[in-house]
């Protein structure tokens, strides 16, 4: 399979070579200019990079949506139910579910701040898509393939809870305020284990870019294997990151309604729940990137298939850990992130340390 | 850093009070330093209502004043009734009505932990829980036909004699049930995360207890062998084998094993009524008026103590009925439990209250 990129740029020189023909055919003098400078090489670079982003997010984002068909299906085995049944298989669940709330009307609270109540949401979901195009699905079919593109994807992943903040607080809601304020400490806290973890499988490879890592991973073995610890640490902390039960703090449906995200009615509501969804999906694309070893795999079905078959498996498990365990509170979650997975994620740095030092990997 | 405390009203419209009530909390960072329940919003004037319909008219009006557990306040009116009209239940409606109640206990208490289940955060046991209670509302159905409020003991007896093969049916359902305990059990007793959430919280002592009035499954969990059941036998409980379950930590999770030591206790109840049924009528007939008198009783509840004192002027109609409900008093202890303790605990400490706004507003 020829890499998206190049298939992209010749589809976009053959479209603007089009355009630009029919624009000649016209025989008007700055039409024909037009057409010219339509052909030259940063102009269908900007296309084909927009048709890229184009394609790559609405394909992460429908992988995205069907985790949330996921859940709905696993945690209704889970539940001795059969989950969701509209349409078949119940996948028109989620359209049925779009469809209401963009119907919804859009209420902004009176007393709130308006500028920063609406740029909130818009800067967590922005936050979020900018993530799908961190992640890639293969070495054929991504977006960017940077050399630090993990420092990238964890810095822009960081962004997340600054903008929780900012919707808690200028919603002037007692209930979002306390929620922002738990999301801000909880994803520090769990943060920095979570770096540790990725720092110990940068140490190992020696490359920041994912391409780099999982061809590492292909050429030796899976990180899972010598980093178990870290890959453990890295799991929890990654439930913790994505909000999920048993830390989904920030909104604690039983004591702070919908946490931070109380104010928020209509579409924008609609697109946070689903962004919860889509940061999962780039949490478990992330583990399935630094230690499962990405999209490899035995070549009988493609590397992307590879891939998101192991990302779906990753989410099964935090399917899992939400059905068997309830939530807890704000301070055992700091005193797990301090106490627990940070030493843990130390312990398995050395680890990493160790083996590349002494020369195993 | 100084910080303001601030006030917090949790209601009336909030997911964690079951009911319509307003829990007020005043948070000093995410510590509870003064609490104030707020009730009455769903006073629906039920004691004065009463007093305008003659008693055959309020049986299937003290159904109304739980929707968890209607069973129990209905018998508890008959009781009181019987005891001022001066009459007595034949024998077989006495053990119907224990075999009734001890189903109703379990269903009530299985509501309760869904609710629990709902406040902690873990749907699982919600959906467990409603499909485990299941099995008992089909039997309090075919019992009297209805799955809520059900409207089934009169006074001097019971409506219907239980159906045919009904030992056979409850039997089917107990022996289920108590496999399923087993499940819920091991899903909560053993899940760390729900242990770190009930363990220590909401402490309260057995005195302290006892002066705040508290009773039912969490004044057993302090320690106090409070059970009317033994302490003031009702119906044929006297005779019944049973264990008054306590413990003696006084934390949300004593209180959760106290209740799940009960639903274990009431299948042996309802087994034992079962098996030593006698023959004979079901219901006595009484007057239309009571004599002019008081009467008080008072039942163990699945909530606790729960009483009725009513005062006949010798017409059709009740002078004066007063419900003492379990809830209300137990909710008044709520600032003692909670202050000092954090805003994700409310759901756990007031959720285990098993609060019911029906009876507690009247």
């Amino acid at each position: 399979m020829s890499n998206l990129y190049i298939e992209l740029t010749n589809f976009t020189e053959w479209l603007l070579g089009l355009v630009a023909a029919l624009l000649d055919w016209t025989k008007l003098g700055f039409l024909s200019d037009f057409g010219e400078w339509l052909q030259t090489a940063p102009v269908v670079d900007f296309v084909s990079t927009l048709l890229v982003a184009v394609i790559f997010l609405i394909t992460a984002m429908m992988f995205g949506l069907c985790f949330i068909w996921q859940e709905r299906k696993f945690l209704g085995r889970f539940m001795d139910r059969r989950g969701t049944q509209v349409g078949f298989l119940g996948f028109f669940q989620n359209f049925a579910d779009g469809i209401k709330v963009i119907l919804k009307e859009h209420i902004v609270p009176k007393d709130s701040d308006h500028r920063l109540f609406e740029m909130a949401i818009f800067a967590y979901l922005a936050s979020t898509f900018m993530l799908f195009g961190c992640i890639p699905f293969s070495d054929n079919f991504y977006v960017i393939d940077v050399d630090l593109a993990v420092l990238l994807g964890v810095a822009i992943f960081a962004f997340g809870p600054f903008s929780i903040l900012i919707g808690g607080w200028s919603s002037n809601n007692k209930f979002t305020l306390i929620g922002g304020m738990r999301a801000a400490a909880q994803l520090i806290a769990l943060e920095i284990p979570l770096l540790l973890c990725i720092v110990s499988v940068v140490v190992i490879t020696g490359d920041l870019s994912f391409v780099g890592i999982v061809t590492w991973q292909e050429e030796n073995i899976w990180l899972i294997v010598p980093l178990c610890i870290g890959a453990l640490t890295f799991f929890i902390a990654a439930v913790g990151e994505s909000e999920r039960i048993p830390f989904d703090l920030p909104e604690a449906e039983a004591e702070l309604v919908e946490g931070w995200a109380t104010e928020y009615g209509d579409v924008r509501w609609g697109l946070q729940m689903a962004s919860d969804y889509f940061r999962a999906y780039i949490l478990c694309g992330l583990f399935t990137m630094l230690f499962l070893g990405g999209w490899a795999g035995p070549e009988f079905i493609w590397a992307e298939a590879w891939y998101l078959t192991k990302v779906f498996i990753v989410f099964f498990f935090f399917i899992w850990v939400r059905a068997a365990t309830v939530r807890i509170r704000t301070d055992q979650i700091l005193k797990l992130g301090w106490r627990r997975l940070l030493p843990m994620a130390v312990i398995n740095l050395l680890i990493a340390v160790a083996l590349k030092v002494t020369g195993v990997f | 850093m100084p910080t303001d405390e601030m006030w917090i009203n949790m209601g009336p419209q909030h997911p964690f009070n079951h009911g319509l009530w307003n829990l007020r909390v005043k948070l000093k960072g995410e510590t509870i330093t003064q609490a104030e329940p707020i009730i009455g919003y769903l006073h629906r004037g039920w004691e004065k209502m009463v007093e305008n319909r003659n008693y055959t008219q309020i049986v299937p009006l003290a159904d109304r004043l739980c929707y968890g557990s209607s069973l129990s306040w209905n018998h508890l009116y008959c009781l009181t009734a019987e005891k001022l009209f001066g009459v007595e239940a034949p024998d077989r409606a006495k053990y119907i009505r224990v075999v009734a109640l001890e189903l109703q206990r379990i269903t009530s208490h299985l509501l309760w932990l869904m609710a629990i289940g709902t406040d902690l955060g873990s749907y699982t046991i919600m959906t467990w829980t409603i499909r485990e209670r299941e099995l008992f509302l089909d039997l309090l159905c075919k019992l009297s036909g209805a799955r809520m409020t059900y409207n089934y003991c009169r006074i001097g007896g019971v409506r219907n004699d239980i159906p045919e093969n009904f030992g056979r049916d409850v039997e089917a359902a107990l022996v289920e049930f108590e496999k399923r305990l087993r499940d819920l059990e091991s899903l909560m007793d053993e899940n760390e995360p729900y242990l770190m959430r009930t363990v220590g919280i909401g402490k309260m002592d057995g005195p302290t207890a006892m002066n705040l009035g508290l009773t039912g499954p969490i004044m057993r969990a302090s320690g106090v062998e409070m059970d009317l059941r033994r302490q003031d036998p009702y119906e044929v409980y006297e005779d019944m084998d049973f264990e008054v379950c306590t413990h003696t930590d006084g934390d949300v999770y004593a209180r959760y094993r106290v209740r799940m030591d009960e639903m274990r206790e009431s299948v042996k109840i309802v087994r034992q009524a079962l098996a030593e049924m006698p023959a004979g009528p079901i219901r006595v007939k009484v007057p239309r008026c009571p004599p002019k008198g008081n009467a008080v009783c008072r039942v163990e509840d699945p909530r606790g103590e729960s009483l009725m004192y009513m005062v006949s002027d010798g017409s059709e109609k009740p002078y004066r009925l007063k419900v003492r409900s379990p809830n209300f008093v137990n909710l008044s202890a709520a600032p003692p439990m909670l202050i000092g303790f954090k805003i994700s605990d409310v759901p756990a400490i007031m959720g285990v209250l098993d609060m019911c706004i029906g009876e507690t507003d009247r």
